[in-house]
């Protein structure tokens, strides 16, 4: 790897400062998506800033309303810790492997937004709000395609808040060797009504409001389809593929409603 | 806040102040600096396994963390489960029941092993071990011995421990 800085900031304040210290910087939480693109030389910050020190940033709590899981919980503690939703709890357990899910974070996760990341398809379909060191984002306007998001440069995501709902379910459709989804879908009911968010598929984390419309209605979700002009073709499906995928995700996960 | 040289490891109960920067890989300073090279570099992309560690009692991948974020934190290698004349009882396992072929996975598979008795108990049936080992990989195909290794090993540390 090449020449970088490694900063280890003990506060949320000093995180945001030593982010602006100079030079090309990049947060890092549990490293898992940030490491291999650095040995890659996708990435090639000059500094890194370890967000392991700053206190408070890994409690899950739970309102009542919503299911706060703080930005530097690993995988495996939402996986352990998320049971009033346990279809988040379930699909924090499906990321990876187990050495991954020990070290990969929901708020590293949630910040990189890749296309076939798991979470971002939960956060959508359960209304979540980012709470960041400056700012409160709703779901709907935070992930804005591949790889991007409404944080500013510098920004840090400090805790996730999910609607619990009534009922919700991810169905999984996953390479076998990255374990990223090909197609996810995450159901879920809310009193206010239904809501699906389909991840792998396309070029970001999207809501399929067809679906929504024909599970508010109580119809048959026989004849609701993904357009596969507006989803990815690559190495591992087609578009088409994936526009089939997602219609027998989506039956899987309703299934479990 | 900047982190410098030296970086604080315990490894295998010993202290050590590691002359590395604190960018450079765990497993690296393992293998090149404290030259443990146990701990086995097989795909570098986090994918196999073959470079676990538990850090602070927790199985990861060591060619995924940096030094410097291990830094105060204690650190086992496949070197500080035992000894040649006195193996862990999971090494012992694996020996007692073939669970190796050319061994390169193995360091990796025996801290899996470990890992798996810390969040599951001693009594792992064979469809658990299975999925449990998604994140190591084999080449000689050997899984099914290595997955009755684990149940041998998880049970026989019970005894151990007790």
């Amino acid at each position: 790897m090449h020449d970088m800085g490694l900063l280890k900031p003990a506060s949320l304040a000093d995180a945001v400062a030593a982010f602006a210290s100079g030079g090309e910087a990049a947060f890092i939480a549990g490293g898992h998506t940030l490491l291999p693109a650095i040995k890659s030389r996708l990435r090639m910050p000059e500094t890194l800033v370890d967000l392991s020190a700053v206190p408070g940033l890994d409690a899950i709590t739970n309102d009542g309303a919503r299911l706060w899981v703080g930005a530097m919980a690993t995988h495996a503690a939402v996986a352990a810790g998320a049971g009033a939703i346990p279809a988040l709890a379930a699909l924090a357990g499906q990321i990876g492997d187990p050495q991954v899910r020990n070290r990969g974070t929901l708020g590293g996760v949630v910040a990189n937004n890749d296309p076939a990341a798991d979470y971002p398809a939960a956060v959508l379909a359960l209304e979540g709000q980012m709470v960041t060191d400056r700012a409160t984002y709703a779901a709907d306007d935070f992930f804005q395609g591949m790889f991007a998001t409404a944080l500013a440069d510098g920004e840090i995501i400090t805790r996730i808040g999910f609607a619990v709902p009534q009922a919700a379910a991810y169905a999984k459709f996953r390479n076998p060797a990255s374990r990223y989804a090909i197609v996810g879908i995450f159901a879920a009911r809310h009193a206010g009504g239904h809501r699906v968010a389909v991840t792998g598929a396309g070029p970001g984390v999207l809501r399929w409001t067809a679906a929504e419309a024909a599970l508010d209605a109580g119809a048959s979700l026989a004849g609701v389809t993904l357009d596969s002009a507006d989803l990815n073709t690559d190495i591992h499906a087609s578009a088409e593929y994936r526009a089939h995928l997602a219609g027998v995700m989506l039956a899987q996960a309703v299934s479990q409603l | 806040m900047p982190l410098q040289s030296p970086i604080h490891l315990t490894i295998n109960g010993m202290a050590h102040a590691v002359d590395a920067p604190a960018t450079t890989l765990l497993v690296d300073v393992l293998r090149d600096t404290l030259a443990l090279t146990g701990t086995h570099i097989g795909c570098d992309t986090s994918q196999c396994g073959a470079c676990n560690v538990l850090v602070d009692g927790v199985a990861v991948k060591s060619c995924t963390m940096l030094a410097g974020q291990a830094d105060g934190r204690a650190i086992t290698t496949i070197e500080g489960l035992g000894q040649a004349d006195a193996l862990h009882p999971m090494q012992a396992a694996f020996r007692a029941v073939h669970g190796l072929q050319c061994g390169f996975c193995t360091p990796g598979m025996v801290i899996a092993g470990i890992e798996m008795v810390r969040k599951h108990g001693h009594d792992l049936s064979h469809e658990l071990i299975a999925h449990e080992l998604e994140g190591n990989l084999c080449r000689c195909t050997g899984y099914i011995n290595i997955i009755k290794a684990i149940a041998a090993g998880a049970k026989a540390m019970e005894t151990a421990d007790a």
